[in-house]
């Protein structure tokens, strides 16, 4: 059980830094957007590894969920009308 | 090269310090002597099956009202840049969501707002509580204006139901001083037993105004944000 969870924590280590370095060099926002969503993803799986629950709670509904939804909202806005997409 | 060159001196040097605070990590055996108070006296004291729920609203609630009016405020600022637009002025133009995003939005919804209450009611048996009940209800309001650039939720109905579970909240805590040992005391009410949905005296109740409080907060800034009327580019 617990080399399945250093695994695990490997595994996420290696996914949130490529995740990051996605969300640093993508050249589309989009993808940037879901890069870092992505991220708050692997960062509440570790927390909930880690056995604290609540603070994987707060990660996956305020960094993946509300943060990701909001980047897109303002990226709809300010993006012009005939801009490439 | 002399700019990258110092950046990867300074990652080198910020990664030697954290390996070798991390390498003298060890993982405690015992809990520390605080950890310790609110697990043996947790249960008897507060009745909360979810021991992080019992610190957070009980034994460190001044911390959490501080939290909520941070957010308050937060929310406050950002209503008062973003100008909202007049009556019968167009909000800036925005593409309407696909077929696929509108539809699936309309179904996720009421799902959204019944997991989000759920997360809050609950949040002294189960993980969770206020502020991520409140978030999840947000993220649902702020997928509806994802798919219609054009949607907003009635102004005077979030004011009044932010306005009015905030009050509520430092009432419960006022109560507390009066009927019980100090401010924010749940047992303001009986604790009930251990394990139900109405246990840990006042708990559910102060949650729910919290829940209902960041809920409204949020689906505050994003009517703000998607009804502003200068383009924000």
């Amino acid at each position: 059980m617990i080399t399945f969870n250093i695994v695990l924590l490997i595994f996420l280590s290696v996914a949130t830094i490529s995740g990051a370095l996605v969300a640093v060099t993508a050249k589309k926002t989009a993808v940037a957007i879901l890069a870092s969503g992505a991220i708050s993803l692997f960062a509440s799986i570790f927390f909930l590894v880690l056995a604290s629950p609540d603070v994987a709670m707060t990660e996956a509904a305020i960094g993946a969920g509300l943060t990701t939804f909001l980047f897109f909202v303002i990226l709809r806005k300010t993006e012009s009308h005939h801009a490439e997409k | 090269m002399l700019r990258n060159s110092l950046i990867l001196g300074l990652v080198a040097v910020f990664a030697l310090a954290l390996f070798t605070i991390f390498s003298e990590y060890k993982t405690p055996e015992t809990l520390n002597r605080t950890a310790q108070y609110y697990n043996e006296n947790e249960v008897s004291q507060v009745g909360a099956a979810n021991v992080v729920t019992a610190v957070v609203v009980t034994y460190r609630g001044l911390d959490t009202l501080g939290e909520v009016t941070v957010l308050f405020l937060t929310a406050s600022v950002i209503g008062f840049i973003l100008r909202r637009k007049k009556k019968g002025e167009p909000v800036v133009k925005a593409d309407k969501g696909s077929e696929i995003l509108s539809t699936a939005s309309r179904i996720l919804f009421p799902g959204s707002i019944i997991l989000g209450v759920y997360v809050f009611v609950n949040g002294h048996l189960t993980p969770g509580g206020g502020f991520q009940g409140g978030a999840v209800i947000g993220t649902a309001i702020l997928l509806i204006a994802l798919a219609n650039p054009e949607f907003a939720v009635s102004r005077k109905v979030l004011h009044w139901l932010e306005s009015l579970s905030g009050v509520t909240y430092v009432i419960i805590g006022l109560l507390g001083i009066f009927l019980a040992a100090g401010f924010l005391d749940n047992r303001i009410l009986p604790l009930g037993d251990f394990g139900h949905l109405l246990s840990a005296g006042a708990i559910p109740i102060i949650y729910s105004m919290i829940g209902i409080k960041v809920g409204a907060e949020l689906s505050g800034i994003i009517t703000d944000i998607n009804q502003t009327k200068t383009n924000l580019s």
